[in-house]
């Protein structure tokens, strides 16, 4: 490993969490907001209501002023793919080319479309094509995200593809493989928690005009349908949040014992609802890796393989294998078997070139054979030993458990206000404490869904592709100092964008919606 | 037809309000995306090096060898 450069390593994985981290503010808020104004226009479409249209407009001109600023952020992320990361790019052109052109023409025509009817239409199209093109606008940003995220959970697990020594590239044998369940999971979680953010974005703004006694009616409609969808939002996430966890128990075991902080496998594990990590943890350490935990019983087997007496790895098992993992016949393999198999998968490909060269038809056949034999361990051979396994465990236990406990927090927020909201008299006039609750709370779902993320990619670590590709083999060999300086140019460029999103936002919300925007 | 649509644009254009604005940073950040970042600091690095696509296998393929030594 020598001739790697850490630092090269290091500043390249910054950049991608700094950009990818950014994007994703903007993300979470165009899906959820676009949705919440799409019901709020059906609502004006049923009933005839100039209120709701009102509103809708209102909606919409943050939605608008959220996507425009955050349109194309995520485009910096394929600069990046093809320039610090052309390694990993090369590998795995095949399988993210077919998903992200899709991913591209639907945005294009789809969004690019209907988007404008959207905002120029109003009075110049009927109500019912109007309506139908806000829905399609909404329909496209989200088709758009869910290619993005069927790309990324093949990175989690890499299915429906096969290596080609030739051209060096993983090629795409199955479609229907690479849409597997893990994808359609992190899909639905993924989506689903960033009507979350939209939701807690109406719910926090619409309190702020009862704070200031202003457009009480508006606002007190707004919250009647961010609250609702907030609410169903929040119980799916937490729903499609367990899927999440069966798909990590069976593809990534590392990341789900991380998430627990769970360094010895039980039978019937415990999950910890609150707990300290140790900060001296080592690999293979026998004794509890926490200074304080209160736990639940069972709870993590039943999560992770939906039966209370499972046996749910840890960390140290992983590591160690010998295990027999759940439901299967199979024994778990060491980090050792890993690493031989690994350098075996790695030496054939060398072979295999060779063989290539010297025109040697059968070695170069047997070389492929091994290869493709031992191709799923094919990332381990860069590894040297088995702590690199293991990824910063309090970060990702941390990350976790913050987001199941502002998921929590996000049911009871958007019940009490489902609740108070359809509840005849009550004008949170007795209770404006919870408004600012509410508006405190804006923050917090863009808090949770970024942790939701750190979860997901520090959890995988050190893979750039689960157990074939490492992080530190996909850059590509450029100066470390390139990226130091496009790093901190798009810290600079997206703060800009980010000040000018919060600053216009500001403006709009306090126009309010009694105003042209 | 084709009338409809044009007036659809050209009407929205000239109504916007805060769309002027969006407008501006939208194609300020294209710009700078486009025509400083991508032509200055992101050359594709594979594209840069290597003419054919074999060229870029052979690369590839040599680092992927290289780095686990």
């Amino acid at each position: 490993m020598e001739l790697l450069d850490v630092s090269l390593v290091n500043w390249s994985r910054a950049q991608f969490t700094l950009t990818a981290m950014y994007h994703w503010i903007f993300v979470p808020l165009t899906l959820g907001l676009g949705v919440i104004q799409a019901i709020m226009e059906t609502i004006y479409y049923r009933t005839g209501d100039e209120k709701w249209k009102k509103a809708t407009k209102f909606w919409m001109t943050l939605f608008g002023v959220n996507f425009a600023i955050g349109v194309a952020t995520g485009i910096i992320l394929e600069f990046e793919f093809g320039t610090n990361w052309s390694n990993y790019s090369w590998f795995v052109g095949d399988i993210f080319g077919a998903p992200l052109a899709i991913e591209g023409i639907l945005a294009f025509f789809m969004e690019a479309t209907f988007i404008s009817i959207m905002f120029f239409g109003w009075n110049k199209v009927s109500k019912g094509f109007h309506l139908t093109s806000t829905w399609l606008t909404i329909l496209g940003a989200t088709l758009s995200a869910f290619w993005i995220l069927v790309a990324n959970a093949w990175m989690q697990h890499p299915v429906g593809m096969e290596f080609n020594p030739d051209t060096v590239r993983n090629e795409m044998v199955s479609f229907w493989q690479v849409l597997s369940p893990f994808a359609w999971n992190k899909f639905l979680h993924t989506v689903i928690s960033s009507w979350i953010v939209g939701a807690l974005f109406t719910l926090g703004v619409s309190a702020w005009f009862l704070i200031k006694k202003r457009d009480t009616d508006f606002a007190m409609k707004s919250i009647k349908v961010a609250a609702v969808f907030g609410l169903v939002a929040s119980i799916l996430t937490a729903l499609t949040g367990d899927g999440s966890a069966t798909n990590v128990a069976k593809h990534q075991p590392m990341k789900l014992a991380a998430m627990e902080g769970l360094y010895k496998g039980q039978k019937g594990a415990e999950l910890v609802a609150i707990g300290v990590l140790r900060s001296d943890v080592q690999l293979n350490d026998t004794s509890d890796a926490f200074l304080f935990k209160i736990g639940i019983p069972k709870a993590l087997s039943l999560l992770a393989f939906n039966d209370l007496n499972a046996y749910v790895p840890g960390i140290n098992d992983i590591v160690n294998g010998g295990y027999v993992a759940h439901k299967t016949s199979q024994t778990a393999l060491s980090f050792d078997e890993k690493k031989l198999r690994g350098n075996l998968a790695l030496k054939s490909l060398a072979d295999y070139r060779k063989a290539v060269a010297e025109k040697n038809d059968s070695a170069a056949t047997a070389s492929r054979a091994t290869l493709m034999a031992n191709y799923d361990y094919f990332g381990y051979g860069y590894l040297d030993k088995p702590e690199e396994t293991v990824p910063r465990v309090p970060l990702i236990f941390y990350s976790f458990h913050l987001m199941v406990i502002l998921g929590t927090f996000f049911i009871a927020l958007f019940g009490i206000f489902t609740f108070l909201s359809f509840k005849s008299r009550f004008n949170f006039e007795n209770g404006r404490w919870l408004l600012y609750i509410a508006l405190w709370s804006i923050p917090l779902g863009f808090i949770a869904s970024q942790l939701g993320w750190i979860v997901a990619e520090v959890g995988r670590q050190p893979w750039a592709i689960q157990d074939v590709l490492p992080v530190k083999a996909s850059v590509s060999a450029i100066s470390a100092m390139s990226v130091k300086i496009t790093f901190f140019l798009f810290l600079t460029l997206f703060s800009a964008l980010l000040l000018a999103e919060v600053r216009i936002m500001l403006k709009q919300i306090k126009k309010g919606p009694s105003q042209e925007h | 037809m084709l009338n409809k649509i044009f007036n659809l644009y050209r009407d929205g254009f000239r109504n916007m309000t805060v769309g002027r604005t969006l407008w501006a940073i939208v194609l300020l950040k294209l710009f700078i995306m486009f025509a400083i970042l991508k032509v200055f600091f992101f050359p594709n690095f594979l594209n840069s090096k290597f003419k054919s696509n074999s060229e870029k296998a052979a690369y590839v393929r040599e680092q992927l060898i290289d780095k686990s030594h």
